[in-house]
C-alpha cells in the first residue's frame, strides 16, 4: 500500500515540468525525449482536393506511425502484408466452382485488368441499387461467374484477394465518386461519422478529426484514412480489413458495432474514402 | 500449412571468396504461443516453428532456436560468409515435426 505513492508523485512532477513556461530551458527529461520521437506527420500532407474537406492537409496514417513501421512498409520484402498478396495471387488463377473458372479466366492478368480499379471503390452497383465495396464485388463474382461459395468476411481468402486487387492500384490516388446515386450514401456516412456513440459518447470525428496528431493514452491518433486497407496490423499479426477496424473502433468507444458489410459501414467507407481523396493507395500498409 | 512458400532474398548470389551475403527470410506461420485460451477457456495448444537452420551443401552455417515469444510470420535477417559454391537450404521445423524448406543457389569465385 506504500508503493503507489512515490509513483503518483513522479507523475505529478512530470506534469509540472511539461507545463512550466520555460520548459525548453530545462535539461531534456523523459518528456522532451518523447516529443522528439513524435512522428512528423505534418510534413507529409496533401492539399485537400475538395473545398469542403474538413482537413487543412490530408495525411496518410503511415506518417502517424513510428519510423520503424514506416520502413517495414516501404520494403516489399520486409512488409509482412505481402504474404497475403502472394496468397491472393495464387487464388487469382486457382480454379474453383462447377464451370472450372478462376478470376483469371475472365480478367486475365490482374496487373493490367485490376490496375486502378480498387482506388474507385466503394462504387455504385446498378443491379443492386446500392454501393458495394471490393469484398462484395469479389463475392458477386464468386457466386456469379465462378459459381463457387462466396468467401466469409474476415476469411483469409477474402482478405488476401482484396489485398491482392488493391495492391494493383498501389500509388494511385483514391478516387471514389460521391455524386449522383452515391450522394445519399455519402450523406449517411457523413452523419454517422459525426454521430456520437457508445458509453464513451465519442464520434469518429472526436478522435480522427478534432484530435489527430495527439496522444489518446498510449495511442497516437491518425486522421483515420482508409487508403492503406487491408492493413497488416502488428498487434494482430495479420491483415485486417477496413470494416473489422471500424468494428474495433466502435468497441473501443463501448458501442455496439455495426455488422461488417452492413449498409452503415458501406456508407461510412464511402465517406471516409472521400475524406482521403487523392491519397495514394498503400495496400498492404503496415500499422500498429 | 504444408504448402507454405517462404520468401527469401539474397542481396547477391555471386561473391568473391571471403565476400558477405546478406540473407532475408520471411515465412508465414501463426506461431500460436500456447498461452492463449479459446472462447470456452481451454488452452490453445502451442504450435510454433521451434528451429530455423541455413545449410550450405548440407553443413549448417546459421541456426536459431525459436521460442514462443516470437511473433507470427517470423522474419530473419543475417549475414553469411560462404566458403564454397553450392546450395543454401533453409529449414523451419514445426512443433508437429513438419518442415518448411526452400533452397537458393550461390556461387563463390
Amino acid at each position: 500500500m506504500v508503493r503507489p505513492l512515490p509513483l503518483a508523485f513522479t507523475a505529478l512532477a512530470l506534469v509540472v515540468l511539461a507545463g512550466a513556461p520555460h520548459a525548453q530551458d530545462m535539461p531534456p527529461g523523459p518528456a522532451a525525449k518523447e516529443a522528439s520521437e513524435r512522428p512528423a506527420w505534418q510534413a507529409h500532407g496533401l492539399k485537400p482536393q475538395n473545398p469542403n474537406s474538413p482537413f487543412d492537409e490530408v495525411v496518410s496514417g503511415l506518417y502517424f506511425r513510428s519510423k520503424e513501421t514506416q520502413e517495414m512498409q516501404a520494403d516489399d520484402f520486409n512488409n509482412p502484408g505481402f504474404l497475403a498478396v502472394e496468397q491472393g495471387e495464387e487464388l487469382w488463377s486457382k480454379v474453383d466452382g462447377a464451370p472450372g473458372k478462376s478470376c483469371a479466366s475472365c480478367h486475365n492478368e490482374a496487373s493490367t485488368s485490376m490496375k486502378g480499379v480498387a482506388a474507385a471503390y466503394p462504387k455504385w452497383n446498378e443491379k443492386l441499387g446500392k454501393p458495394i465495396n471490393l469484398e462484395q464485388r469479389i463475392n458477386i463474382c464468386r457466386s456469379g461467374a465462378v459459381k463457387a461459395e462466396p468467401w466469409a468476411f474476415g476469411s483469409s481468402e477474402l482478405t488476401a484477394m482484396t489485398t491482392y486487387i488493391r495492391t494493383q492500384s498501389r500509388g494511385m490516388p483514391v478516387a471514389v465518386k460521391v455524386e449522383g446515386p452515391m450522394t445519399p450514401w455519402f450523406e449517411r456516412g457523413q452523419s454517422l461519422y459525426y454521430q456520437r456513440n457508445g458509453q464513451l459518447d465519442l464520434a469518429c470525428a472526436s478522435c480522427h478529426e478534432k484530435n489527430h496528431g495527439k496522444y489518446l493514452r498510449a495511442d497516437f491518433l491518425s486522421q483515420g484514412q482508409s487508403n492503406g486497407f487491408p492493413v497488416y496490423r502488428l498487434r494482430d499479426q495479420r491483415l485486417v480489413p477496413l470494416h473489422e477496424r471500424m468494428e474495433g473502433c466502435m468497441q473501443d468507444v463501448r458501442a455496439t458495432p455495426f455488422q461488417p458489410l452492413s449498409d452503415e459501414f458501406l456508407a461510412l467507407e464511402t465517406y471516409v474514402a472521400w475524406r482521403g481523396l487523392g491519397l495514394p493507395v498503400e495496400t498492404p500498409a503496415v500499422r500498429n | 500449412m504444408a504448402d507454405v512458400k517462404p520468401r527469401i532474398k539474397l542481396d547477391k548470389k555471386d561473391v568473391a571468396k571471403g565476400g558477405i551475403i546478406e540473407v532475408k527470410t520471411l515465412v508465414s506461420h501463426t506461431m500460436e504461443s500456447g498461452q492463449r485460451k479459446d472462447k470456452d477457456g481451454k488452452v490453445i495448444p502451442r504450435k510454433i516453428l521451434n528451429k530455423f537452420t541455413c545449410d550450405l551443401n548440407g553443413k549448417t552455417i546459421f541456426s536459431a532456436d525459436i521460442e514462443s515469444a516470437v511473433s507470427a510470420n517470423p522474419y530473419f535477417q543475417f549475414k553469411i560468409k560462404p566458403e564454397e559454391t553450392g546450395t543454401l537450404t533453409f529449414t523451419w521445423i514445426d512443433d508437429d515435426g513438419s518442415k518448411i524448406q526452400a533452397t537458393e543457389q550461390i556461387k563463390v569465385a
